[in-house]
């Protein structure tokens, strides 16, 4: 046994000579409150008002298309073809198409995104090459949609002679998979430490502990980032101008012909000048405005973490 | 040290130092016996390295860069901080459980069947079997053995701990590592876990973190005090708790410090 050196016994400090004691110094006088208050209530009301500015907007968001957009909206509607101005039309193609293009889109990007995190957070870590993706992903994610779409005619549509709804879908995917990957990464990083080092001194693999137990506990919230992502890109218009562009039939020629889908009828039919197709444009506004909330309340809601 | 106990000694660390990333040194020259089927005791201030030493024991440093320890850990004579050591066959016989419980985000059977299903060939009636003896060495058994299907996140911080002991127990180690498992629980789950701790000693090498020495002198055969990275006094626990040989150790126990 090596010995160790002598342990300093702690000592309490002697209290300085001559300084006075509290009890002879006595309470001096308070400074007002009034202030403090006042100042209190102000950053409450400013953070109140900020609060009505942004809830207001949504409200006054999704009051104007309910006005205006419910009219338009029946069956009928919701499942016929598109038609041009002055015959009975429906948006049934667009919104066809617009599920088409969006699922295809998560079909491509979420499964190399949820890898790519998934690698981040249990692998890659902090090394240059982690940090370099993670750079690359912030960048893609700033980056303006409709560049991604002339990106996206570059490499599609101008080699295949023609817009279709798969180039439609590769712009998607390429604005939804750094998203995702972050968000796995972000949920896999909140799994504590702690149960990898459980299922390792088990005797697990580093793939058995990731894949069964980190990415099990990170599920929630993984699905979660995946619908949010969907929902975030399902809206998106500058990437489908040049890519899927439009289609007055059913998406049958999703691989190889323009394919319809809301975003883009939506733009087509607010910038005519005939009131009907306006209103058609307000229905399918309502309808997609609608559909997002929905996948975003799913999201929140179903796959809420059961608090543990 | 005292080398002259009569019980095998399971684990011998010689000349053992430890480094974080970055070169800061947390453990110096650590010589440490724990004799088998005995309960060692490890005990000492914050940060003075007694979970450091004891996660060297199955090498779950390892999952952290730049961590690395030099020197010896035998295990049955067998040097496992040898580069060539199987990680998965040295966790197999060295289980681990930590300060917080680590339910996996599974069943409570499931939990408990996985290391079932990972290291051995078993039936699935053995495995339902083994599981209901493990619940059952693990005292959870008469509280869970109607909610086996509920998922182990359910269950309360002290029935978590009880949870990963079985599941600790059921893949058959030889040795126990417990860091600090009570921390992080109150007073009567406590008491239940250091009953369980004392009646595992029958069949389980166990060494335990703690920084309650209440704890340690009620359930250990031998204790360890660290201070600092370095092990100042290591002996049987009545022998260190009434007459430490060490001055540091005395004004340790005696709540001087720490």
């Amino acid at each position: 046994m090596e010995t160790i050196a002598k342990p300093a016994v702690a000592e309490r400090p002697a209290a300085p000579q001559g300084a006075p004691s509290l009890a002879s110094l006595g309470r001096p006088p308070y400074r007002p409150l009034f202030w403090r208050k006042l100042q209190d209530n102000l950053v409450q009301g400013f953070s109140v008002l900020a609060l009505a500015l942004a809830v207001g907007v949504m409200l006054w968001i999704l009051a104007t298309i309910l006005l205006r957009g419910s009219e338009a909206l029946s069956w009928d509607f919701l499942t016929t073809l598109s038609a041009p101005h002055g015959f009975k039309g429906g948006i049934g193609n667009a919104l066809a198409g617009t599920l088409c293009i969006t699922l295809f889109a998560a079909v491509i990007a979420v499964p190399p995104a949820i890898c790519a995190g998934i690698w981040l957070a249990e692998f890659g870590k902090k090394s240059r090459l982690a940090d370099a993706l993670r750079f690359s992903a912030n960048v893609m994610m700033g980056m303006p949609s409709i560049v991604v779409g002339l990106f996206v005619y570059m490499i599609l549509v101008v080699p295949m002679g023609a817009n279709s709804g798969l180039a439609g879908s590769v712009a998607l995917a390429i604005l939804m998979f750094p998203v995702v990957m972050r968000t796995t990464e972000d949920m896999l990083m909140m799994v504590p430490d702690t149960l990898r080092e459980s299922g390792l001194a088990l005797g697990l693999t580093r793939c058995r502990v990731t894949l069964q137990i980190i990415c099990r506990a990170a599920r929630n919230g993984m699905v979660t980032g995946v619908l949010l992502a969907v929902a975030r890109v399902s809206g998106e218009t500058a990437p489908l101008l040049f890519t899927a562009q439009f289609a007055k039939t059913w998406p049958t020629a999703f691989f190889t012909g323009p394919t319809a889908n809301i975003p883009v009828l939506i733009n087509d039919y607010g910038m005519s000048n005939f009131e009907d197709l306006q209103t058609a444009g307000w229905g399918a506004s309502l309808v997609i405005a609608v559909l997002v909330l929905s996948v975003n309340v799913i999201a929140r809601v179903a796959f809420r973490d059961k608090k543990d | 040290m005292d080398n002259t106990q009569e019980p095998k000694l399971k684990i011998r660390a010689r000349k053992l130092s430890f480094f974080y990333e970055g070169g800061h040194q947390a453990l110096f020259d650590n010589d440490l016996d724990i004799p088998e089927r005995q309960i060692t005791a490890v005990i000492g201030p914050s940060g003075c390295g007694k979970s450091t030493h004891l996660r060297t024991y199955n090498r779950i440093y390892s999952l952290h860069r730049g961590q690395r320890a030099e020197g010896e850990v035998l295990l049955d004579g067998e040097n496992i901080l040898d580069p060539k050591t199987d990680l998965l066959t040295l966790r197999r016989r060295v289980g681990m459980i930590f300060q917080k419980p680590t339910p996996f985000p599974m069943s409570v059977f499931d939990n408990v069947a996985y290391p079932l299903r990972l290291h051995f060939r078993l039936s699935h009636k053995e495995i339902a079997e083994r599981v209901e003896a493990a619940l059952q060495g693990a005292s959870l058994w008469d509280e869970v053995k109607d909610q086996l299907r509920k998922s182990g996140l359910a269950l309360s911080g002290g029935q978590q701990q009880r949870l990963c002991i079985a599941r600790a127990i059921a893949a058959e180690p030889e040795v126990l590592l417990m860091d600090e498992p009570t921390s992080a629980i109150d007073p009567v789950a406590t008491l239940k876990i250091e009953d369980l701790v004392l009646r595992l000693r029958e069949r389980f090498t166990i060494v335990i973190v703690t920084h309650n020495m209440q704890q340690a002198a009620r359930i250990s055969d031998r204790t360890a005090f660290f201070y600092k990275g370095r092990i100042v006094e290591v002996g049987p626990t009545k022998q260190i708790f009434t007459a430490p040989k060490e001055k540091k150790t005395e004004e340790y126990i005696t709540g001087r410090f720490g």
